[in-house]
């Protein structure tokens, strides 16, 4: 996209126009309803605002605020210089006194430029100054491997924001929660950081037109089984949808749960899954070690669901290794759909439970 | 761009009232310092702070050149501009004592005051973290389209740091209504500014930026004032940053760790010569402004206050441990 393509023309009703329908309903890509949300909640609140490296005209690096600028201006649509403590920082003063802007950090790997802003200021302010202060504040960053961008542009670092009091994270995995969650994000009074997968924004699925939420902190049960529970996020949750068909044929009957939110989590819909299946794989793309798998597993095994585990928890996550430039060597360091199929078949052999035969 | 200015005798003349605000403003913030030295010797305040004594004319010149309705970031020796922005003794006491009454309930201390209505957004814990927050305030008033004004307090430390490049850059690219001030006193903790900076002309810098910048003698409160006047007058009119310096002292050690072993006794006591506020006395008995009876009654007043101050938290409730998790999220 360089600056001669610049279309000015009829961009409000471009993401309108870009909507295909499939059986009737309305479908968008991820990256489509993300800008749907982004333009709704611009036109209706004065007070959002978008900025961030090269998201005017350029329209992002993944595209994502294409066109955005033309309909909304470029004090709206804010291009910043090269300085992720600046938009971050700058983010936070203008959320203090009342703004929402929602900033867009080009990648993930680069919230670590920006960590002090987020860790030590936004995520804190209110606690520490004795909660006087709203940080309304969003930031939109994409995560993940898979398009060969290798070892600082493919992190997974959401496990790190989690961590923090005072910060609220967030991992759609489908275009509707895309839309959904990023209004939620917007309106809300605290620091949230959503992060958005790479290799989804390409994706379909039904995305109403016109407003609606999906609450930030409640997960959704993508599938409903009887015999293992895998919890996922983003990338995770279309991988272990298509181990599940897979384990289907074999007669494993799989649920699968999309956490949506990782900060609040939703510990209810986690212990009530493991307790009818009393099998769980925990999935995701994050580094294994440290990741947030442990937390979920911990969480499991202090819940009233140990006394149903058939089975140990298992946790899928990313090798330990930084994530290599070579195509082979890149999949191999995250989990796959294999992975999936081969963990929750590992845990029918290894099952406990009377009577389960695989 | 840069130029060094002696304001005190080109300046406009301020009214006298002015001056005498100025002047207990001053002794306002040297009292409070002496009391939280003199608590903490006690063992009654607890953690740790940092003494701005010495340096009072630096926050209370460039304040006195803000609006009520402008707003200020600070730094974690925030205590001056705190005061000098209108903030409550009684309720920093608090505070600084952990109070539930006190600024953040007790949950901050002295180096996370804010005070919201005051326009203060708070001191910081990080040097060189309020530099970003102060320029997106400015983001937003010039989104509102406000003539409001941000003063921003740093130190000598701060321009060692990333996040003020970035934030400097930012507000100029985009000539944001905010004062970038350095409070150049010396030291970033026990690292000499000559050692610690590339250049001491801290506002040679500003040419880099764009920006026009401004260095002036920091203990003298009315050069503070009228270049902080100048800066003011120029963001809320539209025309972007200014870098000032205000080249100080801190009196005092770093924290209360401090054995000042990195400089010298002399070099403390040259500067204790050049005290601020004995500087103003000596400028407003000469003109006959005030008078040594009234330096003695001002002092005597906010030694009064602060006093009051000090009993007031001392009867404050603490925290109740069972609202420990209030306040994280809104």
């Amino acid at each position: 996209m360089g600056i001669g393509s610049a279309q000015p023309a009829g961009i409000a009703g471009a993401t309108a126009a870009a909507a295909g329908t499939r059986d009737g309903v309305r479908e968008l890509t991820y990256s489509q309803a993300i800008r749907e949300a982004l333009a709704e909640e611009l036109r209706r609140d004065e007070s959002v605002f978008l900025m961030g490296e090269d998201i005017g005209v350029y329209g992002g690096a993944f595209g994502v605020t294409l066109d955005l600028v033309h309909e909304f201006g470029p004090d709206k649509v804010i291009d910043t210089p090269l300085s992720e403590a600046a938009i971050v920082g700058a983010a936070t003063g203008a959320a203090m006194l009342g703004m929402r802007p929602v900033a867009e950090v080009q990648f993930s790997d680069f919230l670590t430029i920006a960590a002090d802003q987020l860790v030590n200021q936004a995520a804190k302010m209110r606690y520490m100054f004795g909660g006087k202060a709203k940080v309304p504040l969003v930031v939109r960053t994409p995560l993940g491997s898979g398009t060969g961008a290798a070892a600082q542009h493919s992190q997974s670092l959401e496990t790190w924001f989690m961590h923090i009091p005072g910060l609220k994270v967030v991992v759609p995995a489908t275009p509707y929660d895309a839309k959904g969650l990023l209004k939620s994000a917007i309106r809300d009074d605290n620091p949230v950081v959503f992060f958005e997968h790479k290799l989804l924004y390409r994706t379909k699925g039904h995305v109403p037109a016109g407003d609606y939420t999906v609450p930030i902190g409640q997960a959704a049960v993508r599938r409903e089984g009887a015999d293992v529970t895998v919890i996922a996020t983003s990338i995770m949750v279309p991988r272990s949808l298509a181990a599940a068909d897979t384990l289907a044929a074999e007669g494993i009957d799989v649920e699968v749960i999309d956490l949506r939110s990782l900060r609040p989590l939703d510990t209810e819909t986690i212990v009530s899954s493991v307790c009818k299946t009393g099998r769980v794989v925990v999935v995701h793309e994050a580094n294994r070690f440290g990741g947030f798998g442990g937390e979920i597993a911990a969480t499991i095994a202090e819940s009233e669901a140990f006394d149903f585990l058939d089975a140990p928890i298992l946790r899928l996550g990313g090798k330990d290794v930084p994530i290599p430039y070579n195509p082979e060597l890149e999949r191999a360091a995250v989990p796959q759909e294999a992975d999936i199929v081969a963990a929750c078949r590992r845990l029918m052999r290894e099952s406990r439970r009377s009577g389960v035969t695989v | 761009m840069s130029s060094v200015t002696q304001p005190s005798s080109t300046g406009a003349p301020l009214p006298p009232e002015r001056l005498k605000h100025m002047y207990r403003q001053m002794r306002r913030i040297r009292c409070f310092e002496e009391a939280v030295d003199r608590l903490f010797q006690q063992g009654l305040i607890w953690g740790t702070f940092h003494l701005y004594i010495g340096q009072e004319a630096s926050a209370v010149g460039a304040i006195e050149a803000l609006r009520s309705d402008d707003y200020i970031t600070s730094t974690h020796r925030g205590h001056g501009h705190c005061i000098a922005k209108g903030a409550s003794i009684p309720l920093m006491m608090a505070e600084l004592r952990g109070k539930e009454t006190g600024y953040c309930r007790g949950r901050g201390g002295s180096m996370h005051i804010a005070d919201l209505d005051t326009g203060n957004l708070g001191a910081n814990g990080i040097v060189g973290g309020g530099v970003p927050i102060a320029t997106g305030a400015a983001l937003a008033i010039k989104k509102r389209g406000w003539d409001r004004v941000v003063m921003c307090f740093f130190g000598d430390g701060a321009m060692q740091q990333g996040a003020f490049h970035e934030a400097v850059n930012f507000a100029s690219v985009f000539r944001l209504p905010v004062v970038f001030l350095c409070e150049n006193n010396q030291y970033a903790m026990s690292m000499p500014a000559e050692k610690g900076l590339g250049s001491t002309d801290v506002v040679a810098r500003a040419a880099a930026y764009g920006l026009p910048g401004v260095s002036v003698d920091g203990n003298d409160v009315l050069a503070v004032y009228e270049a902080a006047r100048e800066a003011v007058a120029r963001a809320r009119a539209g025309r972007g940053p200014t870098l000032l310096e205000t080249r100080t002292y801190r009196l005092r050690g770093h924290s209360k760790s401090d054995a000042n072993r990195y400089r010298t006794r002399e070099e403390i006591e040259r500067w204790r010569r050049r005290c601020p506020i004995m500087r103003f006395e000596r400028w407003l008995a000469e003109r006959g402004v005030m008078t040594p009876d009234d330096f003695e009654a001002v002092k005597a007043e906010v030694l009064e206050e602060v006093q009051a101050a000090i009993a007031f938290a001392e009867s404050e409730p603490d925290p109740d441990v069972g609202q420990l998790a209030e306040g994280v999220y809104a």
